[in-house]
């Protein structure tokens, strides 16, 4: 049986994967919601824009259960203290997932023009809200959340719902945001044909722009934050229960790793390259494909960025420092973690080999001809 | 109310409106996929027309059956918390696989599905569908393990050091005979509604004389198909009830409302009101020996009554009190060798003396009167599951009827001469919802008052989290979900008033267009 160091590593490796696949492939559906009403001007437009997404946004929606089911199995603690923790926010959250489906399906069943416009909006706040929300969650778990645990490893929360919205909180939210708008936009410059093209290059450019800015704008002052450093604990291969070590604050400690091991800086600074890239090849004729890849590659470098920043802090507490939730002491069993670790050797090849059959079943632009062709089943 | 009794009702509410849709789901899947079968095999149009017309129906169900699948699994740890920690280590696993191998599956060919008529053959789009139905019936195993795992809790220890369970056999908690038993019975429960909801909307055409092709063909595979379900699910109910009656004892003894012990074998109340004060069944009709030879298969196998097993449970939960003391004496001193050999002893009891944690938060200092209390929690509601279980296996046996007499009547082409058995099955439609829902509530009403059966109770399951927290996502999911329910059934009917489409365009050839010009 592989060390528990090196199961404990490797779903750390794998969370990040998740929340990675999260951005990247349900990303593109959220930010696609959210540029709906302005790249979409007649309904015809934005029935297409709808139908860029209609046959692959439930699969993408999986990257999102998976996340939650993996991390129940591979980090419970962490599961535990974030869905109840964040509640209220998580009830948002959970409102706009359900909505967005809701929205596909609905939609285009009635032609009336109010339930039409009434469900893009709800469209749009279901492609918006979950953006902002992962984005502030990202925020407040960089700067440290009011938990800690009792002896029996009950958790309590200290916080309130208004206490998450911070300002360099925020300033996450509005990157999330424009991050999956740029995914968004980048995606449908590749599905779409004429002036809803043209306005989805127009805005992706904005968003990879406006992307890279916020981004340095938020890691200057990451940098000067107070964050968390590991004195103490039970050891790589110790028991997972958060109460047997310390933590200190400690200015600037998000840049510790940085110091320690240089290469992770390549993480941030292919999150900035990768954002202007994104920019150059959307405005060209032939490698829009690649802009998506790269605005993918973007996402990437920036949850990596602030993955590796905490390392290995999961979800550090600033009510009980020595509560926080590290790498260490935070996750399954080694069995449980072995038996996670075989389902996805086994399984998630099989499922990135039908998803890419399924893409290139669908690859091409969606235009207005395929839709009249296909009124009934078309969203 | 405080935060238990609303996060319970919270669950109970969400997961009731979630297996409105699962059923529905799991059953026509299977449907589709026979029926595109039929066209792939004789290429006559009437059956992909078909598979066209109630799959847009599956669609708008689907929609909402995986928009609320997600509520659930928030909860667990919105909720759930103390739960999530407590038994993460074994639950999540399940959810975590289900996601990997079922969801994706079904949810990736599903977008197919519907775009893909143009885009593939008929066999490729044949081969969408089954994998479609595959991961939908694949994913109600991973969810019934998982569940199966609360109410018998097996392969897994309680770890001293990290204060929860753990898992130690992997293998047992997936052939769980708890698991098996539940999974085809809901399964087949699934195809029972699938199939009511094809015979109910095939009725309602041929009564109004509309699409005349296409509701035959639908009667004729929704009773053939409904049948044999049926009968699975009436015959793996009574697996279901051999298993409980070996690892769920108290939950045979409620439904039962089989208050003391019966000298072997036990007869079978069939009707009867349980009177929860004086513990006897009033005007009850018994069918002599059938309980002992349902719950234990042997005539002389002994059938536990509440008042035995409440009693048992007092045993066990002074032998729970040693487990907590000897739990803390080790948490302050780790090495106590005496320690160590009575936690050992007794730490199959421990979820038994977490029961007392109601009373004292302390454990170890219950009186006798405390203990005798704890004890008596453990018996679940008795009235609930008594009626819920009997309007269950009554409908069981009234869809072998229907279902009988429907497909007897459209073997010999006299299915429409009878237009009283169309109009009883068209008012047949809800019943299979309220099987499955009564179903939903023995299965776990029973189970209470644990999460996980003897091992944690339901109490301590929770969030520490303001109750007002609960009520306001309880109102959210009360306002939010009342909305989707009159929208769906809004746009199911007005789907149905309309009908298939029975002359579509021709499916033409996929234009070939590469992505960059």
């Amino acid at each position: 049986m592989p060390e528990y160091e090196i199961l404990r590593l490797l779903w750390w490796a794998l969370l990040g994967v998740l929340l990675i696949g999260i951005a990247v492939m349900d990303g593109f559906d959220l930010g696609t919601a959210i540029l709906l009403p302005w790249i979409g001007r007649t309904d015809m437009e934005r029935r297409i824009v709808i139908n860029t997404v209609g046959p692959v946004w439930e699969g993408n929606q999986v990257w999102f259960i998976l996340g939650g089911g993996a991390i129940f199995a591979a980090w419970p603690p962490l599961y535990a203290v974030a869905f109840s923790g964040f509640y209220l926010a998580m009830l948002l959250l959970l409102c706009a997932m359900i909505l967005r489906p809701v929205g596909f399906k609905f939609r285009s069943k009635l032609s009336n023009a109010g339930w039409r416009s009434t469900w893009d909006w709800a469209l749009f706040a279901g492609g918006l809200v979950p953006s902002l929300v992962f984005g502030v969650a990202f925020g407040n778990v960089l700067q440290g959340v009011p938990f800690q645990f009792d002896d029996t490893l009950r958790m309590t929360y200290a916080g309130t719902v208004f206490g998450l919205f911070s300002p360099f909180a925020v300033l996450c939210g509005v990157v999330s945001v424009i991050m999956l708008t740029m995914h968004g936009a980048a995606w449908l410059a590749c599905k779409t044909e004429g002036a809803p093209r043209e306005r989805a290059q127009n805005a992706g450019t904005l968003a990879t722009i406006l992307l890279a800015v916020l981004f340095i704008v938020g890691g200057l002052w990451a940098s000067r934050l107070d964050f968390y450093a590991l004195q103490s604990f039970g050891g790589v291969n110790g028991p997972s229960n958060p109460l047997a070590k310390h933590v200190v604050l400690q200015s600037g400690a998000l840049m510790n790793n940085y110091e320690a091991v240089p290469w992770f800086r390549l993480a941030p600074a292919l999150g900035v390259a990768g954002a202007l890239l994104t920019a150059l090849l959307l405005r060209t004729r032939r490698l829009r494909v690649l802009a998506f890849l790269f605005s993918g590659l973007t996402i990437a470098s920036i949850i990596a960025t602030a993955g590796l920043s905490m390392f290995p802090f999961l979800m550090p507490s600033s009510l009980a420092p020595d509560s926080s939730l590290i790498v260490w002491d935070a996750s399954s069993s080694a069995t449980t973690l072995l038996i996670m670790t075989v389902a996805t050797v086994v399984l998630l090849p099989i499922v990135l080999i039908y998803t890419a059959w399924v893409y290139r079943v669908l690859r091409g632009p969606v235009n207005a001809a395929q839709i009249e062709a296909d009124l009934h089943t078309s969203y | 109310m405080d935060v238990v009794e609303l996060s319970r009702l919270q669950f109970a509410l969400t997961a009731m409106y979630h297996f409105l849709f699962i059923p529905l789901t799991l059953g026509l899947s299977v449907l589709l996929a026979i029926m595109e079968s039929i066209y792939v095999t004789t290429g006559r149009t009437i059956w992909r027309d078909m598979v066209r017309f109630w799959g847009m129906l599956f669609g708008i169900n689907f929609a909402l059956g995986v928009a609320t699948g997600l509520t659930m699994e928030f909860e667990f740890g919105t909720n759930w918390a103390y739960y999530a920690q407590y038994v993460g280590d074994i639950f999540g696993a399940p959810l975590a696989i289900e996601g990997l191998m079922a969801f994706f599956m079904e949810a990736t060919f599903i977008g197919l599905f519907f775009f893909g008529w143009t885009k593939l053959t008929r066999v490729q789009h044949l081969i969408v569908t089954c994998l479609m139905a595959l991961g939908t019936n694949l994913s109600a195993l991973w969810i019934l393990i998982a569940n199966a795992w609360m109410q018998n809790p097996v392969g897994a220890h309680f770890n001293i050091e990290t204060m929860r369970m753990e898992v130690t056999d992997f293998a047992a908690v997936i052939f769980n005979p708890v698991a098996q038993s539940k999974f085809v019975h809901t399964v087949s429960a699934g195809y029972v509604t699938g199939s009511m909801f094809v015979l109910s909307i095939s009725a309602f055409y041929l009564l109004r004389s509309r699409y005349r092709g296409l509701a035959i063909r639908s009667i004729t595979v929704a009773a053939s198909f409904g049948l044999a379900s049926t009968l699975s699910v009436v015959v793996l109910g009574d697996e279901s009830g051999y298993t409980a009656g070996q690892n769920q004892k108290m939950k045979i003894a409620a439904i039962e409302a089989m208050w003391h012990t019966e000298p072997a074998p036990a007869s079978f109340t069939v009707i009867g009101l349980p009177n929860i004060t004086t513990h006897t069944t009033d005007y009850a009709l018994e069918v002599p020996w059938a309980l002992g030879l349902i719950a234990t298969r042997s005539i002389s196998g002994q059938v536990d009554g509440i008042e035995n097993l409440v009693a048992a449970a007092k045993t066990r939960i002074a032998s729970g009190m040693l487990a907590y003391g000897a739990m803390e004496t080790l948490r302050a001193h780790p090495t106590d060798a005496a320690a160590h050999q009575q936690f050992d002893a007794h730490v199959g009891d421990l979820g038994y003396g977490l029961l007392l944690k109601r009373y004292t938060p302390k454990v170890t200092d219950a009186t006798d009167q405390q203990i005798a209390a704890a004890a008596n929690d453990t018996i679940p509601p008795v009235l609930p599951l008594f009626f819920s279980f009997r309007i269950m296996v009554g409908l069981g046996f009234y869809f072998i009827a229907l279902f009988g007499a429907m497909f007897a009547m459209d073997s010999r082409r006299m299915i429409e001469r009878h237009r009283w058995l169309l109009h009883l099955a068209l008012w047949s439609l809800p019943l299979p919802w309220v099987a499955a829902e009564l179903g939903w509530i023995v299965a776990e009403v029973g189970r209470q008052p644990w999460s996980v059966d003897g091992v944690l109770p339901t109490f301590l399951s929770v969030s520490n989290i303001p109750a007002t927290n609960v009520m306001i996502s309880l109102a959210a999911f009360v306002l939010f979900y009342s909305v989707l329910a009159v929208v769906e059934v809004f746009l199911m009917l007005r789907t149905i008033r309309r009908g298939p489409d029975l002359a579509p365009p021709a499916p033409r050839p996929a234009p070939f267009v590469a992505v960059a010009e």
